[in-house]
């Protein structure tokens, strides 16, 4: 096995096929219980039903698909292996390059996502599928302060959300609040909810703290179901005020004394104008988010977050006080959840319970993780894979979510350090100083 | 008394199961330091393939009990003991040496695929089984309330005990139990001492899966019903009962799974049933906050 392992050798046709069939027949075994065999419903009782062609279908499929991933593993790595021969450039001109290129695909992605709607003006689909991905991608930045810079694993971050969904859904239909009111309480009210949950759970370090958010997210969930004088139960919260533009609403016929949207600018009404609002007040959320975290990362609070992360011990021994970086990455966190949530529920009109589980948190850590651990790009890049990857499976409606499953295993599998795995430091010493003089002679 | 009698029986069967599942996830925790998302979903495939080997089993007319649970157990535990070692495979071994978070993504992955996988091939319905196993003893015959204990809840806490004591005596006394506390003490230097540390994952993963799997089978057993949705709170619940019993160690896992069970059954009979997954998690929080280690774990000493 271990002499396998080892070999680099280029396989030869033999060795592929032993090992597709090998491959094929753990297919075999796996496939027996649930692919071969189901039970069905027979008049009250179960009854088994085989299914031993379907199970033969995937069985080849499998053999067929390990000899051709083998060989296309096998044409990359050889390919791979010939241009770090012929190529003469460092490790480190290529990550430059690699940090030009993604420099370049964030203005690309901003050209995108700014004139998106007005390519796509007439197209809900596209609008509101954009929407969602921004949505993501401002939850991914809020997650990023805790999970990438401050290395604190949260797998609750979803409770943070609800919490700004809930405080906009209730100030608004309770108090009448509007959107630009509700959204700075909210946001508060979420990193107060931070600063509660963080406080007593500090002393944990990595997996313990991942449980105890866990858990802390699936209370929040629990409560909001069965607190249903609070927050409606499993109904939820309907009919939510949407935003509007300065006063102006979104309406077909606005109420005696005021003015629609469409009416003030002398347009014609169309629902899109609320859709494209929508989408580009999300846009500039998520935008101030990123320009928030970016200079955060500068000022001493954010070298803290990533020295906390690189080492604790070393922290605590140059007399960082850890437990007030720890809050202060979980409270921002919490408050740039909320702000989402806030949005989410104005753009809903309608929340319940079962928008804020389990799966959800998981979602918004892939998309961190995924993306490469603290890099902006690699979360933008991360949601929109993640929330592409279903919209496109929607034709193969129940494999969707197979589908997701399979190519967060397979991303993962394929760059465990994410999609844009390269972390500049935010912090680097000055080169030697006439190494510099030296590289521009050279050129 | 007699109700509280009762609530401890129907606790400590919960508890048996939860800490048989927890075992998996402290063990795989303590080889290789991560959280396995999708145990739980390993011990919900291994109540569908119960459930297919019960069913296939009142096919064919058999009805000696004992024969019965034989056979589905040693069905359900091949089989599940194969998932565990294809997702470690697949999803985990290429992940070794990389970022803690790493797997635990492919672990979510995992999961979501599993649980989609058997959505799609079993079907969304809950499926019920005929009962395998029905009545019981009285206990003790109170007035007005009559403590019963099911036969079904003595196979449960027995076969719990004879596993733990088994497990117990393979992971202190066997060549294999001595190479997996050596890997789980230092990887590296178990390699160096000829440890075949893959193979010792590989099997700590299948271990893992056949102990779900016997969970797995009691489940169905004991409750009737099975459906894919399962394995998340189950999972959740054993990963929140390792911990209070202290991760890494297999004793503190039986606790953890003990005390959550109990504290799930008292809590849903004398307050809220609806809050009895807040007031899990609560407890696990004060526990982690008291001693964060856990109630049996050794404290963490990390040398610089």
């Amino acid at each position: 096995m271990s002499a396998v392992v080892f070999a680099r050798h280029a396989m030869t046709p033999a060795e592929r096929l032993r090992d597709a069939a090998w491959v094929a027949f753990v297919g075999l075994v796996l496939g027996i219980p649930m692919v071969g065999l189901t039970t069905v419903d027979a008049g009250g009782r179960l009854g088994v039903e085989t299914r031993f062609g379907l199970l033969a279908a995937v069985v080849a499929a499998v053999f067929g698909g390990r000899l051709l991933l083998r060989w296309a593993i096998d044409q990359a790595r050889n390919r791979k292996l010939e241009r770090e021969r012929a190529s003469t450039a460092t490790a480190a001109d290529r990550a430059s390059g690699a940090l030009k290129l993604v420099n370049f695909l964030g203005w690309v992605a901003l050209g995108t996502a700014i004139t998106l709607p007005i390519l796509f003006s007439d197209n809900r689909y596209v609008v509101d599928t954009a929407t969602t991905v921004l949505i993501y991608v401002m939850l991914g930045w809020g997650l990023n302060v805790v999970v990438g810079l401050a290395g604190l694993l949260d797998l609750g971050y979803v409770a943070f959300y609800a919490v700004g969904a809930y405080s906009y859904a209730l100030l608004s239909t309770q108090f009448g609040w509007s959107f630009w009111e509700a959204l700075p309480v909210s946001g508060a009210l979420a990193a107060s909810f931070g600063i509660l949950l963080g406080y007593p759970i500090l002393r944990l370090r990595g997996d313990y703290l991942a449980i105890v958010t866990l858990g802390f997210g699936e209370i929040i969930r629990i409560i909001l179901v069965n607190w249903t004088e609070f927050s409606g139960g499993p109904n939820g919260i309907s009919s939510i005020p949407r935003p509007s533009f300065f006063g102006l609403d979104f309406t077909r016929s606005p109420a005696e004394g005021e003015q629609s949207f469409a009416g003030f600018f002398g347009l014609e009404f169309s629902p899109m104008h609320r859709l494209i609002f929508l989408y580009y007040l999300i846009l500039v959320l998520a935008l101030l988010t990123h320009a928030f975290v970016s200079r955060l990362r500068k000022l001493p609070v954010g070298r803290a977050w990533e020295a906390l992360r690189e080492d604790e011990i070393a922290c605590q021994a140059m007399g960082m006080n850890t437990t007030h970086i720890k809050l202060s990455a979980f409270a921002i966190g919490a408050m740039l959840g909320g702000f989402g949530g806030v949005f989410f529920a104005a753009r809903q009109g309608f929340i319940s319970p079962e928008s804020f589980v389990f799966t959800e948190s998981a979602i918004i850590l892939a998309i961190v993780v995924l993306g490469g651990m603290g890099s902006q790009m690699g979360v933008v890049l991360a949601a929109t894979l993640l929330v592409l990857i279903p919209e496109f499976g929607r034709g193969l409606a129940e494999y969707r979510m197979l589908l997701f499953g399979l190519a967060m295993v397979l991303i993962m599998v394929w760059r465990p350090g994410g999609l844009l795995a390269h972390r500049e430091p935010t912090l680097r010493l000055k080169p030697l100083q006439q190494s510099a003089p030296a590289k521009e002679a050279a050129r | 008394m007699a109700y509280a009698l009762q609530q401890l029986i129907n606790g400590l069967t919960l508890g048996s199961m939860y800490g048989l599942i927890a075992i998996g996830y402290t063990m795989v925790y303590g080889i290789i330091g991560m959280i396995n998302f999708a145990h739980g979903d390993i011990f919900m495939v291994s109540a569908f393939i119960a459930v297919t080997a019960f069913t296939i089993l009142a096919a064919a007319d058999v009805t000696s009990i004992p024969l019965a649970l034989t056979f589905v157990l040693i069905v359900s535990i091949f089989f599940t003991s194969a998932y565990g070692w294809a997702v470690e495979r697949t999803a985990y071994r290429p992940l070794r040496g990389s970022s803690r978070l790493a797997p635990l993504i492919s672990a979510i992955g995992m999961s979501i695929f599993l649980q989609n996988t058997v959505q799609l091939t079993q079907g969304a319905r809950v499926k019920p089984i005929p009962p395998v196993l029905e009545g019981g003893v009285v206990l003790w015959d109170a007035p007005g309330f009559a403590v019963q204990i099911g036969w079904s809840q003595i196979l449960i806490i027995v076969t719990t005990v004879i596993l733990m004591s088994a497990f117990t005596w393979m992971i202190t006394q066997t060549p294999f139990g001595r190479q997996q506390r050596a890997c789980e003490q230092d990887r590296k230097m178990a390699a160096l001492l000829g440890v075949n540390v893959d193979r010792t994952i590989s099997y700590t993963f299948m271990l893992g899966a056949a102990l779900a799997a016997v969970a797995g089978v009691m489940v169905t057993v004991y409750y009737g019903v099975v459906d894919f949705f399962i394995g998340f709170l189950a999972g959740i619940k054993a990963f929140t009962a390792a911990v209070l019993g202290g991760i890494g160690s297999l004793p503190g896992a039986m606790l953890g799974g003990l005390l959550i069970g109990l504290i799930e059954s008292f809590w849903s009979a004398y307050l809220w049933a609806e809050y009895k997954d807040v007031a899990t998690f609560g407890i696990l929080c004060l526990v982690l906050i008291l001693r964060p280690s856990g109630l049996l774990g050794r404290p963490e000493v990390e040398k610089v």
